[in-house]
């Protein structure tokens, strides 16, 4: 990952007091420099994304362009069901964006020069020739009462060699994905890599579920629960490591699934994982390692200032799609009292006027409806997911304290043994001394594997923190793209609504 | 007579300024340069142009004088300008300052300024509504003539309005359950005349609708304000995410920093011009109302006196005893009614226009401004160009790339 210090443009946009129609963004072509170092064409004002250019580009411009061009083709449906009229259930238009997120290479061969993308088709990294999408759908309620659980279909489309067919689809429940995820992370994660986390337990909302209201919040929770199921899939089979596990593909493509039952939050189970994370929150508390590697420490330093930051944001978009779920109530009741108001107005056009204007606020609340399900679901879980994925960063860095701890305890003790095995030689035991020389041969054997595996764990981490923070830069230019679209939408919409409500007004004699 | 508030601006110029001490009371200057158009009312003035400082309290003595005026029994007499309410901003500042450890600085700096905004967009609201009843009573062929009226605008010393005395505030609790009773006695008396009627069944009806819309369109003006609140964390956050950041996503995150920044501005004046141009004009017109309702009131309570008189009256014939007073009375009963009817349908047709005039320039303005904050944030175009400066899209792929289809396709959507 070229992390390549940038200076900012000496132009600055000049976000000055806005005026009547002025340009928010005034010509970029004025503000950006060409860095052609970096990413490659921030010059705009001339074709630069072209040949021109040398080959140090990382792989962002292709990935933006499809992304761009991708998310935009399927942004059509979406906009229409958020064009038609009336209350539609929140569930329903939510679904496109979240299928959306991932890279499908390979379907636009009509927007680029072929000419300099052939130097960058041979990228090292799979993700850009990844070719796999998997959707979780069709939420079904199965069996009653509190036994009763939710079946996502999970669909698998795809030419990846590994699997048995190119499109295949399976039911599974929450507690299957849970169990994929404590069986990936037992084995992958105190070797250092990255393992997606899990999307959360929630027993409220899944009793709520359970007991079968069919409301409006339990739907909500179904289709949040549906399209973090979805993204977690995706972000684990990114992962080249475990893509390739056994216990993913039988994932995928069995249809028969064994029940994880140590997933149960009141299991004996379950108590015991908490036993265990607290006993390491205590052990991580005393373990202080003498970092030789300035890389750690600063990544270190990085993930924690992340971390603080992605909560805060997070905590404020949450608050954000709170209140703007609060307007759209408070405007639909104000539509409905401006409505009645005008019902009794008995001045004949201004009556107009104001059922003209209940109904535009009323096409106004759903609009902030919608901009409100826009900034949750793209924005505000996006960022949930972050925090909990840096938690699993840190997580990894924990575990490779832990096994240099190992490391340096078997030296300590292999020089322990090493002393007393020279007492012993002094004293002339020999029975003794041949055992002791057994252990330190053993001891050796363990302190070289220990520093083995301190180094492989640290080469692995290396590479899984450049891949995460080229997934993570990937993943917020889509969301920032789509979430700017929304923005614009809506005010688009609202402009349309009102200046269809102008001439009503000015129609009052 | 049609005198609207648009036009007593122009006829007397007048600018109120204010000066506001730490506790409730509300000192107004009045600077008045009255113009030409009314000779008459002009010549009971004796200076040409003066200020004086006034409290808000005067102006509730005022207007309390004015309503128990008897000669002014049928006339509106225009709404009392309320105190100011300075509770919300009050309230945001103690969460202000509580959650002053968790910001940044620049953020509290924000947030701050917000709230300074709020306090005086509150105390502009006050000088406006204390400034429209002045302007009211003015314009109002009668009221400007009132004696009260011209000491309140003249008398260069402090008007030491005697505050009421615990009789005179029970007084007034015990003539509110008197007006309670009214609203009883209207509804059931017997109108002879149709144009009462249809209007005493119009005003009771709509102030309920428009009590209702104000309290609505309160709530959605508040929903606006705490988003815009929101925004201002946002961007704050985006902007110490994007300080640390290193990688390509720094200046995207700089550019959407100064987005959430641009929006924050949009509602919070979208939310400031709602609440002026929405809920400011049914908060107006309910009180207005209110006022119309005071006048159909009092003249109920003119009828059942006649009734009253009548009825009196024949008693003294049966009794043949005090005739001629019960027939004194009852002509007076008569024409206090009589007179009431007749200013009371004047007043109530004026009213009617004015307040169809206000709500039309306001809702047109009130859109005019919906639109021009909705088009701060970039159209189509200027999106494609904002989009492809950030992440390097040039411009001639911009063209021939979907991109285009889609901001097409906005423009194209219908308006449903």
């Amino acid at each position: 990952m070229a992390d390549i210090a940038r200076d900012p443009p000496p132009q600055h946009t000049d976000f000055h007091e806005l005026e009547d129609g002025e340009d928010l963004f005034p010509d970029p072509a004025a503000t950006l420099e060409s860095e052609p170092a970096s990413l490659p064409a921030e010059d705009i004002s001339t074709n630069s994304n072209g040949p021109k250019q040398d080959s140090l580009f990382d792989d962002d411009p292709e990935d933006l362009f499809a992304e761009a061009t991708e998310e935009v083709s399927l942004d059509s449906p979406e906009r229409d069901v958020l064009l038609s009229d009336g209350p539609s259930p929140a569930i329903t238009p939510i679904t496109p964006p979240t299928s959306v997120l991932t890279p499908r290479i390979g379907l636009h061969d009509d927007m680029f020069t072929h000419s300099s993308f052939d130097e960058i088709e041979d990228e090292e990294e799979a993700s850009d020739s990844f070719d796999m999408h998997i959707s979780v759908s069709d939420p079904e309620k199965v069996g009653d009462g509190m036994n009763a659980y939710m079946a996502y279909k999970v669909t698998t489309k795809t030419s990846i060699s590994l699997f048995k067919s190119h499109e295949f689809s399976v039911k599974r429940r929450f507690s299957d994905f849970l169990g994929l995820h404590s069986k990936l992370a037992s084995k992958y994660l105190h070797i250092g890599y990255i393992v997606p986390p899990a999307p959360e337990k929630s027993i409220v909302g899944m009793t709520k579920v359970k007991v079968g209201k069919e409301d409006q919040s339990s739907n909500e929770f179904v289709e949040k629960r549906r399209s973090a199921l979805e993204r977690y899939l995706m972000r684990t089979v990114k992962l080249p490591v475990l893509l390739k596990d056994p216990d993913v593909l039988q994932f995928l493509e069995s249809s028969e699934l064994p029940r994880a039952v140590s997933t149960q939050a009141l299991s004996s189970a379950g108590l015991l994982r908490m036993v265990n994370k607290a006993a390491e929150a205590v052990n991580k508390m005393t373990i202080k390692m003498n970092e030789s590697d300035a890389w750690f420490e600063e990544k270190q330093q990085h993930f924690e200032n992340l971390d603080v930051q992605l909560r805060k944001l997070h905590a404020s978009m949450e608050s954000l799609v709170l209140h703007r779920k609060e307007l759209s109530v408070n405007t639909a009741q104000f539509a409905k009292s401006a409505a009645m108001l005008g019902n009794s107005e008995d001045h004949t056009a201004l009556s107009r006027a104001l059922s003209q204007l209940a109904e535009v606020e009323e096409k106004i609340d759903q609009l902030h409806q919608d901009q409100a399900n826009a900034d949750f679901y793209l924005f505000s879980e996006l960022l949930g997911d972050y925090v909990r994925l840096i938690t699993a960063v840190k997580g990894v860095f924990d575990h490779r304290m832990k096994t240099w701890q190992k490391w340096q305890d078997s030296q300590m003790l292999l020089q322990k043994k090493r002393e007393a095995e020279a007492k012993l030689q002094l004293n002339n035991k020999p029975d003794k001394l041949q055992q002791a020389k057994d252990e330190i041969k053993e001891l050796e054997g363990k302190v070289e594997q220990g520093e083995r595996e301190f180094e492989q764990i640290s080469k692995t981490i290396r590479k899984e923190v450049s891949r995460f923070e080229k997934e993570r830069v990937k993943d917020f230019k889509t969301i920032i793209i789509k979430y700017l679209e929304s923005l614009v939408q809506t005010q688009q919409q609202l402009i349309k609504y009102w200046d269809a409500f102008l001439p009503e007004a000015k129609a009052i004699s | 007579m049609t005198s609207t508030i648009d036009e007593s601006n122009k006829e007397k110029m007048r600018s109120v300024s204010v000066d506001l001490n730490h506790d409730a009371s509300l000192l107004i200057d009045i600077p008045d340069a009255l113009c030409e158009r009314d000779k008459t009312t002009l010549s009971s003035f004796q200076k040409p142009d003066f200020s004086v400082p006034r409290q808000h309290e005067d102006f509730i003595w005022l207007h309390d004088t004015l309503v128990e005026t008897e000669d002014y029994a049928g006339l509106i007499i225009p709404p009392a300008p309320p105190k100011p309410d300075f509770e919300s901003p009050r309230e945001k500042m103690h969460k202000l300052g509580e959650g002053e450890a968790t910001m940044t600085k620049e953020e509290y700096t924000k947030m701050k300024q917000e709230l300074e905004a709020e306090y005086l967009a509150v105390f502009k609201k006050t000088v406006q509504v204390h400034e429209v009843f002045l302007q009211r009573l003015s314009s109002h062929p009668n009221l400007s003539k009132d004696r009260n009226f011209q000491i309140f605008l003249e008398y260069d010393q402090d008007l030491t309005v005697r505050r009421k005395n615990a009789k005179e505030m029970f007084g007034g609790f015990f003539k509110n359950m008197v007006k309670s009773a009214d609203e009883v006695l209207i509804s059931g008396i017997k109108e002879v005349d149709d144009f009462f009627e249809q209007e005493k069944t119009f005003l009771l009806d709509y102030y309920s609708k428009i009590k209702d819309s104000t309290a609505k369109a309160e709530k959605m003006t508040r929903s606006h304000k705490n988003i815009a609140d929101d925004y201002i964390h946002i961007s704050a956050t985006l902007n110490s995410l994007s300080a640390d950041d290193s990688t390509a996503n720094k200046k995207h995150l700089e550019k959407l920093s100064d987005l959430f920044e641009k929006l924050r501005k949009v509602e919070g004046r979208v939310a400031s011009d709602q609440e002026l141009k929405l809920t400011e004009l049914l908060r107006y017109y309910m009180r207005d109302i209110q006022a119309a309702k005071d006048l159909l009131y009092r003249r109920a309570r003119a009828l059942v006196d006649y009734e009253n008189s009548n009825k009196a009256l024949d008693k003294a014939r049966l009794k043949s005893k005090d005739i001629p007073q019960a027939e004194e009375h009852q002509q007076q009963c008569l024409q206090k009614f009589d007179k009431l009817s007749e200013s009371g349908k004047k007043e109530l047709t004026s009213f009617k226009g004015r307040r169809v005039v206000a709500f039309r320039k306001n809702l047109i303005e009130m859109a005019e401004l919906e639109i021009k904050h909705a088009k701060c944030i970039p159209a189509n175009r200027k999106l494609s160009r904002f989009m492809a400066a950030i992440w390097g899209m040039g411009p001639a792929r911009l063209a021939s790339s979907k991109c285009h289809d889609f901001t097409a396709q906005i423009t194209d959507s219908p308006a449903e």
